[in-house]
């Protein structure tokens, strides 16, 4: 079931759809939640999407079995996206309209807000026990999840929220008799609920992060202000620089003298840090950074979801030096690989990026607990008992493999020269070749190979039944699986990477040889994945299945484009 | 005891002979001395330039980063790691033109570091074009009818955006400037030292000659008084026939590590974080 909240901007959609989120979480139900908001604060139309099942869920369904309209802008909207026997809830005497029939159910539910607080400011809790009336879920649930949602507000504030909720609740179970949109309580859903910037944070503070500078960009700020709650109770700095190029160069800075740290921004301020990450690289320093994908190009749609940032994110930077990309899939491996980049940028002395989206970033599905026995850190600095040792040291000395000792200043005895400029072991400038061929075998080819060899393996489904098999990166692990899932008769099988770089063209290779036919889902207008594939592989995909409207793809709409991909070959 | 051979590099320098630069080098050094600490407790950031190429000629830890972004790291080593001592030397482009937004955000930062703005007024490593502090009218083969912006007024600046150190030294006069230094990175939180330093192959106007007819020490009449935030901005502002040098403005004031709570435990780069536990925030989630 899937259950649309649409309002202005400033409604408390988000507030309901969390409610609701956690009301059908208790029952032990299956979560999958998703924010479309407009890029402005107030009015406009913003909505929540959230589906509930018995099964795992992973991704949005097209149409909408209960809207509820917070507002009337909200009914012309949304009601296209109405499933058959959907049902829209809206307040005819407060929006003044005359909308009747069996699709329809009127519910005063501004006018339930004044009565329970004096105030319309309610009316989100009073429309949210509608909903939950309709369900025919346990009041006592509501109750308990708004009690976790205002647990910061006053008491007496919470009291008129259950209050105003008790008399939607109440009104519905007056007078909305159908059984149609009943659920049963769940035996067990996973017993989190989080979206995937979350579980970055969460992988950041596991991962080791002592030091966190960015600006604030949609859809990445929720990241800093995540690790802002938890910074003083696990002594992390985190600090909001002036600009994009400040935020990575303070990150370089801190991981020089020893500490793990990271950034996080969307397209346009990843494109000022470029200059940076090059600096990273050349430096050998170590560093996080996250790029939230949204539309692009320049400022795009700030609020909205796209994977266009492949091709840059690969080749981002002036020169040749090693670096990892992760393409998390799902909330999970949001989590693990935030830890795994940690270790992994240790380990080689490189950048490593995460590149996620909106969707992914705002999305909330619930999830079992972390194992964190998968999620260990690995230190790869000299540490502070072996610094004692060190004699002679060469911040860039040759190695066979090509990574040098890292060592932190003033836990050794010697200096450390780490420079910009070409350099010669010491660290101190250079200009001869010889040299200069050394350390670009060390940074970019010693480096990449070692890469290689620990990349992340593609997820593969049901490759050798299916007809079609779909191919795509990052947030989309999720519809491809319920299409697929969804699709009668094994037609639909898929892989799908959450490392991008360096390419995993052998495993990529060898899975693409047991399909029949292979297309591309992408986020984006270029097939940016498609033709990676083909430049690292010589394989050619089928085609791809692109949407670049600024939404995610859902699995109503990936399902019939890949039948007619199926049938029609080519896109 | 530290001795000067203690910060003797073996890195050949590569500035050109007379350059300003070397007066700069021996002060800092001779500060070093005096400071007592040892050079793998020190770090020195710079950016791109002839200043910036100091780090390696003086035996410290050192990082060399891109054009303007000193600062920037310069700032995140201090939170990292608070008990190092943190420099940067920077010349007048680096800082005031390409790095002036971490120029002005940094001061408002405050962390504890000292910058040392080698100012000669011209940019020397492309050779010869007008920096964000050539005096206007100032003729350069791209600003071919003279420069006919203003010079930034990088003193006032600092302290106006509240610079709690704020000194201009000459690189002639070793001693007062390796005083200068001294005294800014006993200053706790932001320090700036400005340091008059002529260029032999590309400023032609304001040589040693030039400087040293104009420079008094500002410090040597008792009735001027660096604590004064108005009259260190007059002075400040004293530019032409009569150049001050010396401590212009000092005020105490909280620094980032104090502000943040960095002061009040290890410094960061000692936390342990083999095994954090999370198990605590994921029930929030619950």
């Amino acid at each position: 079931m899937t259950i649309k909240i649409s309002g202005e901007a400033g409604q408390g959609m988000q507030a309901i759809s969390t409610a609701l989120a956690k009301v059908f979480k208790k029952a032990g139900l299956h979560i999958f939640m998703n924010q479309d908001f407009m890029s402005r604060i107030r009015g406009g139309n913003n909505f929540s999407q959230l589906r509930v099942s018995e099964r795992p869920v992973f991704t949005l369904k097209g149409k909408s079995d209960i809207t509820v309209c917070l507002d009337k802008g909200s009914i012309s909207i949304h009601k296209p996206d109405m499933a058959e026997k959907g049902i829209m809830i809206t307040d005819r005497q407060k929006f003044g309209t005359e909308e009747t029939g069996p699709g329809f159910f009127d519910a005063p539910f501004y006018d339930m807000a004044k009565k329970a607080g004096g105030s319309e400011l309610f009316a989100n809790s009073a429309a949210c026990g509608v909903a939950a009336g309709i369900t025919k879920i346990s009041f006592r649930l509501v109750e308990e999840a708004l009690k976790e949602i205002f647990a910061d507000k006053p008491a007496d504030v919470i009291k008129i929220n259950i209050a105003a909720a008790k008399l939607g609740y109440d009104f519905s179970a007056k007078y909305f008799r159908s059984d149609a949109f009943a659920v049963k309580e769940g035996a067990a859903a996973g017993n989190l609920l989080m979206n995937g910037n979350e579980a970055i944070t969460l992988g950041a503070i596991r991962g080791g992060c002592k030091f966190y500078s960015a600006y604030p960009m949609s859809p990445s700020t929720s990241i800093m202000e995540n690790l802002s709650r938890y910074a003083k109770d696990f002594n992390i700095i985190v600090e909001q620089a002036e600009d994009e190029i400040a935020a990575i160069n303070m990150i370089i800075g801190a991981s020089f003298a020893g500490v793990r740290s990271m950034c996080a921004t969307s397209g346009g301020g990843f494109a000022l840090m470029v200059e940076g990450l090059s600096l990273a690289g050349m430096l050998e320093t170590p560093i996080v950074a996250v790029d939230a994908q949204r539309p692009a190009p320049a400022t795009g749609f700030p609020t909205r979801t796209e994977q266009a940032d492949l091709d840059f994110l690969i080749h981002a930077g002036h020169g040749e030096f090693a670096r990892a990309v992760f393409a998390p899939g799902t909330v999970e491996e949001a989590f693990y690989l935030t830890v795994k980049a940690f270790n992994l940028a240790e380990k080689y002395q490189i950048p490593v990026l995460i590149m996620t989206d909106q969707h992914l970033a705002d999305s909330s599905r619930d999830i079992d607990p972390f194992d964190m026995d998968k999620a260990k850190v690995e230190r790869h600095i000299i540490s502070k008992e072996d610094s004692k040792k060190v004699t002679g040291y060469k911040r860039y000395q040759l190695t066979e493999t090509g990574v040098s000792p890292m060592a932190v200043p003033s836990w050794i005895e010697d200096v450390i020269y780490a420079d910009s400029d070409e350099h010669t072991e010491e660290g101190h400038i250079t200009e001869d070749g010889k040299i200069r061929m050394s350390m670009v075998d060390k940074r970019f080819y010693k480096k990449m190979a070692l890469l290689s060899r620990e990349v992340e393996e593609p997820t593969a489904y049901n490759l050798s039944g299916a007809d079609m098999v779909l191919v795509g990166f990052g947030s989309t692990y999720g519809v491809m699986k319920e299409a697929c899932e969804a699709t009668q008769g094994k037609k639909l099988g898929f892989i799908h990477l959450s490392q991008v770089w360096p390419f995993p063209s052998d495993h990529i290779a060898g899975l693409l040889k047991r399909a029949k036919k292979a297309v591309t889902v992408e986020n984006n207008a270029g097939a940016q994945l498609a033709k990676l594939i083909r430049r690292s592989t010589g394989i050619e995909v089928d085609g791809s299945i692109l949407k670049y409207d600024g939404r995610p793809f859902n699995a109503d709409f990936l399902k019939e484009k890949a039948s007619e991909a199926v049938n029609n070959g080519r896109r | 005891m530290a001795d000067v051979k203690d910060f003797i590099s073996n890195d050949p320098i590569a500035w050109c002979p007379g350059c300003g630069d070397f007066g700069i080098l021996n002060a800092l050094k001779a500060a070093l001395v005096k400071l007592g600490r040892k050079p793998k407790d020190i770090v020195i950031a710079s950016g791109i330039g002839q200043a910036a190429k100091l780090p390696h000629y003086i035996k410290c830890n050192c990082i060399n980063g891109l054009h303007g972004r000193s600062l920037s790291y310069a700032s995140a080593v201090k939170i990292a790691n608070r008990e190092l001592t943190v420099l940067v030397t920077t010349g007048d482009g680096d800082c005031y033109g390409e790095g002036g937004n971490h120029f002005i955000h940094n001061i408002r930062r405050n962390t504890d570091i000292t910058v040392i703005v080698h100012n000669n007024q011209i940019y020397a490593l492309t050779k010869g074009q007008a920096s964000p502090s050539t005096d206007e009218g100032y003729v350069t083969k791209v600003q071919t009818q003279g420069v006919i912006s203003e010079p930034i007024r990088a003193l006032e600046m600092a302290i106006v955006l509240g610079a709690g150190f704020v000194a201009r030294g000459y690189s002639a006069d070793m001693e007062h400037l390796s005083w200068l230094i001294l005294e800014g990175i006993e200053h706790k939180g932001f320090s700036l030292v400005e340091v008059l330093q002529p260029c032999v192959s590309f400023n032609k106007k304001n040589t040693y000659e030039w400087y040293s007819k104009r420079i008094y020490k500002a410090n040597d009449d008792p009735a001027y008084d660096p604590g004064n935030y108005v009259a260190a901005l007059q002075k400040a502002s004293e530019w032409g026939d009569r150049i001050p040098i010396g401590i212009i403005y000092k005020a105490e004031k909280a620094s980032y590590e104090e502000k943040s709570g960095l002061n009040k435990r290890p410094p960061l780069v000692e936390e342990k974080i083999d095994d954090i536990d999370i198990t605590g925030i994921l029930k929030e989630y619950a």
